[in-house]
């Protein structure tokens, strides 16, 4: 596989060097050169870029281009071999998985990873939980702390599933819930943690067109609300009308970083995207 | 097969739907017959071979045990296949602190053994849970044999010959009871059985038998308090997808080494019980049969329902004793049985009914809700 014409990148880049909604925005995230090698595979390839609070940013690249091992980077699933990432200003570092959900970054999965045997109601409290502090000792004694961190944890648990539609749904067992109930409950049982930055792993994979309208408004309301959004997704419908702005990434290097209608206008991009152009050049 | 099951969860949905103060007697109800049981003999339950005291004892010995193990196996996912390690260490705290090298009564013994398996369990979960599956299942298969193999070979602990004048619980002699005799078809006080009330005795098991009851049904609250919270849901989650219930925010390192911690405390108590009837202790109790027992127990009752394994404990702690005339035999019918249960319902007899705890989980928070608005 050729690799990246440097030409393209910093043409892509001097097209325009995007800013989204200022230079003024805060920095959440901030991947600072992150390079990840499996033995001899570059997963990640001095990949940075950074996202904003408040705003949406859209992940896309080919398969394989590394968007999945980047939010597992961000999350702690992988130490990155160089670089690092930065979170409200604070280096992630070592952290284990659970400590960075308690500090505000939560993601769902591309393949629906719930807890197939609790209920849906079970699977948004499990995220509830994680700022909760409850023991065995104060769960057999149903000390005040166990009563107080029930009650918020079923408050919260069914307040979102009503947000996302699935109230009627709480005492079902996820497995048995449809795919696109499944998804949803993904995205609720995330925001059970209170995350300041949510990553959506193609959370529209499987949906039709309908389903499709709706999940768009729903990020949409995610974000007024006050979260940050980071969404990989394929479909570029989607990522072009629900995102502020995008990051391309392409054989395991940050490709093209830019405002949607430029990339919608870019031509290298949606070649490099749809991979046409490499068997031609 | 599963009429049993829909008997059972009918029941049960039946009973659940009674107002509360009923429920309370029902429950009290049964739990008197259930202690009454040595004391009435009921004909068929009643084993005719061995003493029926005796084998109740064994039997909530074992649902004690398997109550532990499902702990580890039905909540939290990791196969143990050396619980005996914990129910030797358990039995042998006993044997030592009160028998080879001190004097000190049954009852101040057991916290000994409890936090000794505990302690142990504890050792033996730190380096082990961070492997997964299999691996585990070897680890914990070794230890079991270890704990044996040093009984086996420590002239501190006995060695072959074990420790005996193990000491028992002491009760004051209040009143005796006679027992039911139904072997004419018809029940008669039989004078000649006797039960002195809490006299802990080589004679009579019966006693035994009620402090070993009282002990499974302690543990089955709080069994049932833990499972119901937030560690209950951590341990299942953890077992359904550990990354994704880590990446949940759930520590699950630390809630599997607590879940095998719990799980060697229950061991080590039912250890301790079980020493305090035998009176001596050699390494042939804890063979690794044990184990393969035990995992038989929670696996056979459905992994995660404690009535379910309270009731495979029971099963086959009794059959063999009820068809001891089989001798030989029994155990080959015994492997059949497992086997036909593999095939036929691999879920295990009552396996966890989840529609149950969604509705119970309702109620809870109801009641939660009603609790603050008093406050």
């Amino acid at each position: 596989m050729p690799d990246t014409t440097p030409a393209t990148d910093t043409q892509v880049d001097s097209t325009g060097p995007a800013t989204g909604e200022g230079a003024s925005a805060r920095r959440l995230l901030e991947v600072d050169d992150v390079t990840l090698r499996f033995g001899g595979v570059v997963a990640l390839n001095e990949v940075s870029f950074h996202i904003n609070e408040g705003e949406i940013l859209g992940l896309i690249g080919p398969n394989g281009a590394g968007k999945t091992t980047c939010f597992n980077v961000m999350t702690g699933v992988y130490q990155p071999t160089s670089g690092g990432v930065r979170f409200q200003g604070e280096p992630l570092g070592r952290r284990k998985k659970h400590e960075i959900t308690r500090l505000g970054i939560a993601r769902t999965f591309q393949n629906i990873r719930l807890f197939g045997t609790m209920t849906a109601l079970e699977n948004v409290l499990v995220g509830a939980d994680a700022h909760h502090t409850t023991g065995v000792g104060s769960a057999v004694l149903r000390l005040p702390k166990h009563r107080r961190e029930e009650k918020e944890g079923y408050e919260r648990a069914r307040e979102l599933l009503k947000f996302m539609g699935l109230s009627k749904r709480a005492n079902e067992l996820a497995r048995n819930l449809s795919y696109g109930d499944q998804r949803r409950l993904e995205i609720a049982r995330a925001l059970a943690t209170d995350p300041t930055l949510l990553c959506l792993d193609e959370p529209a994979a499987g949906f039709n067109p309908a389903e499709k309208a709706r999940l768009m408004e729903l990020i949409r309301t995610i974000r007024d609300q006050g979260y940050t959004v980071l969404l990989i997704e394929h479909d570029m419908r989607l990522v072009m009308g629900v995102t502020d702005r995008i990051v391309v990434l392409k054989s395991a290097r940050k490709f093209a970083e830019a405002l949607p209608a430029e990339i919608r206008d870019n031509p290298a991009v949606i070649a490099a995207y749809l991979g046409v152009d490499e068997n031609a050049s | 097969m599963s009429a049993v099951t829909d008997f059972f969860h009918g029941f049960r949905g039946r009973v659940a739907g009674l107002p509360k103060p009923v429920r309370i007697v029902l429950l009290v109800v049964a739990a008197l017959l259930v202690y009454l049981l040595p004391i009435l003999n009921p004909p068929f339950i009643t084993t005719t071979d061995s003493d029926f005291a005796s084998v109740l004892f064994s039997c909530s010995v074992y649902a004690l045990v398997a109550l532990g193990l499902n702990v580890v196996i039905g909540y939290a996912g990791l196969l143990d296949l050396g619980y005996v390690g914990f129910f030797a260490i358990g039995a042998y705290a006993v044997g030592v602190f009160g028998s080879a090298h001190g004097t000190l009564p049954w009852l101040l013994c057991v916290p000994l053994a409890i936090i000794f398996a505990m302690v142990s369990g504890i050792l033996l979960g730190a380096p082990t849970l961070r492997v997964r599956g299999d691996y585990l299942a070897i680890v914990t298969l070794g230890f079991g044999e270890i704990i044996r193999l040093v009984l086996l070979n420590s002239a501190w602990l006995g060695a072959a010959a074990g420790i005996s004048n193990v000491p028992s619980p002491t009760g004051p002699a209040l009143f005796s009871i006679p027992h039911l005799d139904w072997s004419g078809g018809a029940p008669v006080v039989d004078l000649s059985t006797t039960t002195t009330v809490l006299e802990f005795g080589v004679r009579d098991a019966t006693p035994f038998y009620w402090l070993a009851l009282t002990v499974v049904i302690i543990v089955i609250f709080i069994d049932r308090l833990m499972q119901n919270s937030r560690v209950g849901r951590a341990w299942e989650a953890t077992r359904e997808d550990e990354d994704a219930a880590e990446l949940m925010g759930v520590p699950t390192f630390r809630f599997k080494l607590l879940a095998f911690a719990i799980g060697a405390c229950i061991g080590g108590l039912s250890g301790s019980l079980f020493a305090a009837r035998q009176g001596f202790l050699n390494p042939d109790n804890f063979t690794i049969l044990y184990s393969v027992l035990f995992v038989a127990m929670v696996v056979v009752g459905g992994q995660g329902n404690r009535w379910g394994v309270i009731s495979a404990a029971f099963l086959l702690t009794w059959l063999p004793e009820k068809f001891r005339f089989l001798s030989e035999e029994r155990y080959l019918l015994f492997g059949l049985a497992l086997m036909a249960l593999a095939i036929f319902r691999p879920q295990g007899l009552l396996p966890p009914r989840r529609a149950v705890r969604a509705i119970e989980s309702e109620e809870e928070i109801e009641a939660l809700e009603e609790g603050t608005a008093h406050a």
